[in-house]
C-alpha cells in the first residue's frame, strides 16, 4: 500500500514539474510541491527533483538546507509552532515554551518518538494582538497561560 | 473591461448597494422598518424614497432602514439627518409625502414643517 | 442588485481568525437565517479592522456599533436583539480605556487620529470581491495612467509626491521606478515584497488580506510606468489567508480584463504569478528575494549592479514593499501635492505601525509621519497596562533600536528614527515595560539574527554569534569586565564590513540599548543583579513575612523546592528552586518577591 502511495507521489510530481519547468526559476515552487506531497524532503526526493529539472544535486540540497520549511526528515502528525515574535517574547513566551517541553517530552525542534507531535519554535505568525500565541497544525491559540498548555496538547 | 466608463459603471453600481456602511457622511434617510413600523405601512414608503431618490440619481443620500424608533403610535417613521443639522423625525409617513419631503428637505435643505413630530403632535 | 438594510462586518484577519472569527461569520449567517433576515441583512467578511486585542470584532452598520471579543455564544443576542429590533447590545460594545462605552466606530480614540491612506479599504470592504473594491476608486487609477498619461508622467508623480519605500530603508519610490526605466531592455520585472519577516510587523498581511486589489493595481501602474509586462508577488508561507485572497483577487482581474494581454484596450499586457517564500528572513533583502524566485539559496549579492540594471533573471528589476504599493493608487488619483501635503520635511505621507507588546490597544495604526511617539503610545495606543512604568519603544523589528521615554516626544519620520539610534524598519512598534530587561531584549534580537544569517559573509555570520556569546553570558552572571567595550566594538566592525541590509543593522538593538540602558548592562556584570527582574539566573524567589502558609505554593512547585507547615510562613529551598515562577503566579496574598 506505502509503495503503491509513494508510485502515485512521485508520479504527480513529475508531472507538476513538467508544468513548472516552462516556467523560469521552477525549483523554489517544485521543492514546495515535493515537501507537501511526502512531508520531508528525503535524499531520493531530493534526486528525482535533480535528475527532472535536470540541475545538480547540490544545487537542490543547497536550497533544502537553506530554508528553514524544508525538511529532511519527517515530521510528528502534529506540528506544534511557537510564536518566537517580540511581541510573545516580551509577554512571557519562554514560560510556554517551557511548559510544552514538560508537557510533551521532547526538547524544541524534536519529534516525540511516537510521532505525534514536532515542537517548533517558529517566526512571527503575525497575530500580536493575541501573544503569547501557539499554533497547533492551523489552529492559532492566543492569550495564553502555561496553565492552558497540557489543555490544548490534550485535545489532539 | 476596456474603457474607464465600464469601470465607473461598476463603482456607481456597487457603491450604491454598499452606501450604507459609508457612516456619517451626506443626507441619511432612516426609515423605521420593525414589525410596528411594516405594520402600519413602512415598507411601502421605504421603496417610494429609494425610487425618489434612484430617479433624481442623488449622490451623497443613503436610504437606509432601521428598527424601531420607539413612538409606535406614530408610525411609519422617517428619520432625516444632513451635516451640520439637527435630526428630524417625520411621523404617520405615507407614500405620497415622499417626494415633497424629498423636494424640499432633502434637495432644498427645507424643513416640510406639516409633515414633523412636531407639527403633527400639536395639531392631532 | 439587492439593497440591504443592514451590514454585519466580521473581521477575517489572522488575529481575529485565531480568536474565532471564522465561527463567529458562520454563526452569524445560521441566526440570520433563523431569523429570516437573510434579504435584509448581508454578512461580509473583511481584512484586519487594525484593533488586534479586541478581537473577534464585529461592526454593524449602519449604525456602525463597534462589538469587540465577540463570543460564539454572543452571536444570537446581536441577531434577536440589534438587527431584529434594532437594540444595541451595550455589553458589548467596545470600551476604551476610560471604559466609556462607544456606540460608533469613528468615536473611538484608536481611531480618531489616524490618517488611513494604505489602509483605507481595510475593514471597509469584502476583499474576495473586486466590484467592492472598484465602488471605492479602484482601478481607475490604473485607467488614467493607461489611457491618458505617459510612463514618464506617472514617474514625476509618484517622485514629486515623496512617496519613499515602507519596508524599511526609506529609497525614494519614483527614483527607484525612473532607474528601471532608464534601462534599454526588452524584458524587465516587478516584484511585491510580501516576504514580511520582522517579527512584531504585520501590516503588509493585513493589506494583503483586507485589500488584495490594491497591490495588484499597484503592480500594474509600476509595471506600465518601467515598461515591464510580468511581476511576481513574494510572499510569506506563513500567511494562508493572504495568498488565498491574492489568488482570488488575481483570478477576478484577469476576468475582468484588468490583467493579462492588452489593458484597456491600449496594448499593455501584465501579468502577475506568486511566489511563496520559505522561512527565510534574509529574503526581505531585495537581492536575497530575487535568488530565491530564481530557484537558489537565498543569499544576498554586491551592489551594485542594483536590481534596476541587472535584477531577476539578470533583466532590470523594481521591488516593491505592499505598504508602498497600496499607496499608490490613491496618489495618482489625489497628485504628488496631496500626498506631499502630509508628513514630515523629508518623509511624507503617512505609515502604518503594527502596536504590540506591554499596551492597552494592540493593534494596526496608520498615522501621519511626524506623530510622536508619546502621541501612538498614549493616545492611540491607550497607553500601558496594569499601571506599570514604560521603559522602551522598539522600533524596525532586528534592525532596530529601543527609544527610551527620554526621546518619546521625537516626531516619527525615516531621518529623526535614524538619529536616535533606531530605525523605521517596516513599523513594527513593541511596547516593554518595567518587567522588561533591556539586555534580554537585546539577546533575544541577536539570538534572531545569527539564526537567520545567511552565512555568505564572515562579519555577520561570525561577528554576530560572538556577541551573543557574550550577551548570553551577561544575562546567566558570567559577564566580566571589558564586554561591553567588545560589544561595542565588534557592533561597529560589524555594522561596517557586512555585505547586506540584515548583517549591517544586526548590531542595532545592542548598541542602542547600551547607549540608552547601559547602567542595567553595569547591574548584570559588576551587581549580578537584573534590575527588571527578568534574567532567571540573577534573581531568586523568596518569601515574605505576608505569607498566611496557605501552601498554595507548595501545591504548584515543580521541584519541591517549598517547604513550610499549614498556617506558618514557607520558605523556598535556593537550591532546588529552577525559577520557574509557578510560586508567584500562585500566590493571593503578594508573599512571594522577585529579587
Amino acid at each position: 500500500m506505502i509503495q503503491v502511495d509513494q508510485k502515485l507521489m512521485r508520479e504527480e510530481l513529475i508531472s507538476f514539474i513538467e508544468e513548472q519547468k516552462k516556467k523560469k526559476g521552477p525549483l523554489m515552487p517544485v521543492m514546495q510541491k515535493a515537501q507537501e506531497l511526502f512531508g520531508a524532503l528525503t535524499i531520493d526526493v531530493q534526486e528525482l527533483i535533480a535528475s527532472e529539472l535536470d540541475i545538480p544535486m547540490s544545487d537542490v540540497y543547497g536550497v533544502a538546507t537553506f530554508y528553514s520549511q524544508f525538511s529532511l526528515e519527517p515530521k510528528g502528525e502534529h506540528i506544534v509552532s511557537v510564536c518566537m515574535g517580540t511581541a510573545c517574547y516580551v509577554k512571557n513566551i519562554e514560560k510556554i515554551m517551557d511548559k510544552l517541553v514538560d508537557v510533551l517530552g521532547v526538547e524544541p525542534g524534536e519529534t516525540t518518538p511516537d510521532n505525534k507531535f514536532t515542537l517548533e519554535p517558529t517566526r512571527c505568525l503575525g497575530c500580536c494582538g493575541l501573544a503569547p500565541v501557539i499554533m497547533v497544525d492551523d489552529q492559532v491559540y492566543g492569550r495564553l497561560a502555561p496553565s492552558d498548555v497540557a489543555g490544548i496538547i490534550v485535545g489532539y | 473591461m476596456k474603457t474607464l466608463q465600464e469601470i465607473e459603471q461598476i463603482r456607481a453600481k456597487t457603491l450604491k448597494e454598499i452606501d450604507v456602511r459609508s457612516g456619517k457622511q451626506g443626507v441619511r434617510i432612516v426609515v423605521g422598518m420593525a414589525t410596528c413600523g411594516i405594520a402600519a405601512g413602512a415598507k411601502p414608503v421605504l421603496a417610494a424614497f429609494e425610487e425618489e431618490i434612484g430617479k433624481r440619481s442623488l449622490s451623497n443620500v443613503t436610504v437606509t432602514q432601521t428598527g424601531c424608533i420607539g413612538v409606535c403610535r406614530l408610525e411609519p417613521m422617517v428619520e432625516i439627518t444632513a451635516p451640520g443639522k439637527d435630526k428630524v423625525t417625520y411621523v404617520n409617513m405615507k407614500p405620497d409625502m415622499v417626494k415633497k419631503i424629498v423636494a424640499e428637505h432633502v434637495v432644498n435643505g427645507n424643513l416640510v414643517k406639516e409633515y414633523t413630530i412636531g407639527y403633527f403632535e400639536n395639531n392631532n | 442588485m439587492d439593497i440591504y438594510r443592514s451590514h454585519v462586518l466580521v473581521c477575517g484577519g489572522t488575529s481575529c481568525n485565531a480568536a474565532g472569527s471564522p465561527k463567529i461569520f458562520e454563526k452569524l449567517n445560521v441566526e440570520i437565517k433563523k431569523a429570516g433576515l437573510e434579504k435584509e441583512v448581508k454578512v461580509v467578511k473583511t481584512g484586519c479592522f487594525g484593533l488586534c486585542e479586541a478581537g473577534p470584532i464585529v461592526i454593524v452598520y449602519p449604525e456602525g456599533s463597534f462589538y469587540s471579543k465577540v463570543a460564539d455564544k454572543d452571536v444570537q443576542e446581536i441577531v434577536s436583539e440589534h438587527l431584529k429590533h434594532s437594540r444595541i447590545v451595550d455589553r458589548l460594545l467596545f470600551k476604551d480605556a476610560d471604559a466609556n462605552i462607544i456606540t460608533s466606530l469613528d468615536d473611538i480614540g484608536f481611531y480618531k487620529m489616524q490618517e488611513r491612506i494604505a489602509l483605507r479599504n481595510c475593514g471597509i470592504i469584502d476583499p474576495e470581491k473586486i466590484d467592492e473594491y472598484i465602488a471605492f476608486d479602484g482601478y481607475k487609477a490604473l485607467g488614467q495612467c493607461l489611457t491618458q498619461l505617459k510612463p514618464q508622467q506617472i514617474l514625476d508623480v509618484i517622485k514629486d509626491s515623496g512617496l519613499r519605500g515602507r519596508g524599511g530603508g526609506g529609497f525614494p519610490t519614483g527614483l527607484k521606478w525612473q532607474f528601471a526605466k532608464d534601462e534599454d531592455s526588452a524584458q524587465k520585472y516587478v516584484i511585491c515584497n510580501a516576504d514580511e519577516g520582522d517579527p512584531g510587523a504585520f501590516m503588509d498581511r493585513s493589506v494583503l488580506e483586507g485589500d488584495p486589489h490594491a497591490v495588484l493595481e499597484a503592480m500594474a501602474i509600476s509595471g506600465y510606468a518601467i515598461g515591464a509586462d510580468m511581476g511576481y508577488i513574494y510572499v510569506r508561507a506563513e500567511y494562508p489567508i493572504a495568498v488565498q485572497r491574492l489568488e482570488i483577487a488575481i483570478e477576478q482581474a484577469k476576468e475582468y480584463g484588468l490583467l493579462g494581454k492588452n489593458i484597456f484596450d491600449t496594448g499593455f499586457d501584465f501579468d502577475l504569478e506568486i511566489r511563496l517564500g520559505a522561512g527565510a528572513f534574509v529574503c526581505g533583502e531585495e537581492m536575497a528575494l530575487i535568488s530565491s524566485i530564481e530557484g537558489f539559496r537565498g543569499e544576498p549579492k554586491p551592489k551594485p549592479p542594483f536590481p534596476a540594471q541587472k535584477g531577476l533573471f539578470n533583466k532590470p528589476t523594481i521591488i516593491n514593499n505592499v505598504e508602498t504599493l497600496a499607496n499608490i493608487p490613491q496618489i495618482v488619483l489625489n497628485g504628488a501635492e496631496w500626498f506631499s501635503s502630509m508628513g514630515t520635511e523629508t518623509s511624507k505621507g503617512t505609515k502604518v505601525f503594527a502596536l504590540g507588546g506591554k499596551i492597552v490597544n494592540t493593534g494596526l495604526l496608520e498615522i501621519p509621519m511626524g506623530t510622536t511617539l508619546r502621541e501612538i503610545i498614549y493616545d492611540i495606543g491607550g497607553g500601558i497596562p496594569d499601571g506599570k512604568q514604560f521603559k522602551a519603544a522598539q522600533t524596525g523589528g532586528p534592525s532596530g533600536g529601543c527609544i527610551p521615554d527620554e526621546h518619546l516626544d521625537t516626531p516619527i519620520d525615516y531621518d529623526s528614527l535614524l538619529s536616535i539610534g533606531s530605525m523605521m524598519g517596516s513599523g513594527g512598534l513593541i511596547v516593554m515595560d518595567e518587567d522588561n530587561c533591556m539586555v534580554d531584549v537585546a539577546r533575544f534580537f541577536l539570538d534572531f539574527t545569527v539564526d537567520e544569517s545567511c552565512g555568505k559573509c564572515p562579519p555577520c555570520r561570525i561577528g554576530t554569534k560572538r556577541m551573543l556569546e557574550i550577551l548570553e553570558r551577561i544575562v546567566a552572571g558570567q559577564g566580566v569586565q571589558g564586554d561591553i567595550e567588545k560589544l561595542e566594538r565588534l557592533g561597529k566592525n560589524i555594522s561596517i564590513s557586512s555585505l547586506c541590509g540584515l548583517g549591517k543593522s544586526a548590531p542595532n538593538p545592542v548598541m542602542s540599548t547600551l547607549k540608552y540602558f547601559r547602567d542595567e548592562y553595569e547591574a548584570h556584570i559588576n551587581g549580578k543583579k537584573c534590575p527588571a527582574g527578568h534574567c532567571k539566573a540573577l534573581l531568586n524567589y523568596i518569601i515574605n513575612d505576608k505569607c498566611i502558609g496557605c501552601g498554595a505554593c507548595k501545591q504548584v512547585c515543580p521541584t519541591d523546592a517549598i517547604s513550610g507547615d499549614k498556617k506558618e510562613a514557607h520558605l523556598i529551598n535556593q537550591n532546588d528552586c529552577i525559577k520557574c515562577g509557578a510560586c508567584m503566579d500562585k500566590c493571593k496574598f503578594a508573599a512571594i518577591d522577585k529579587k
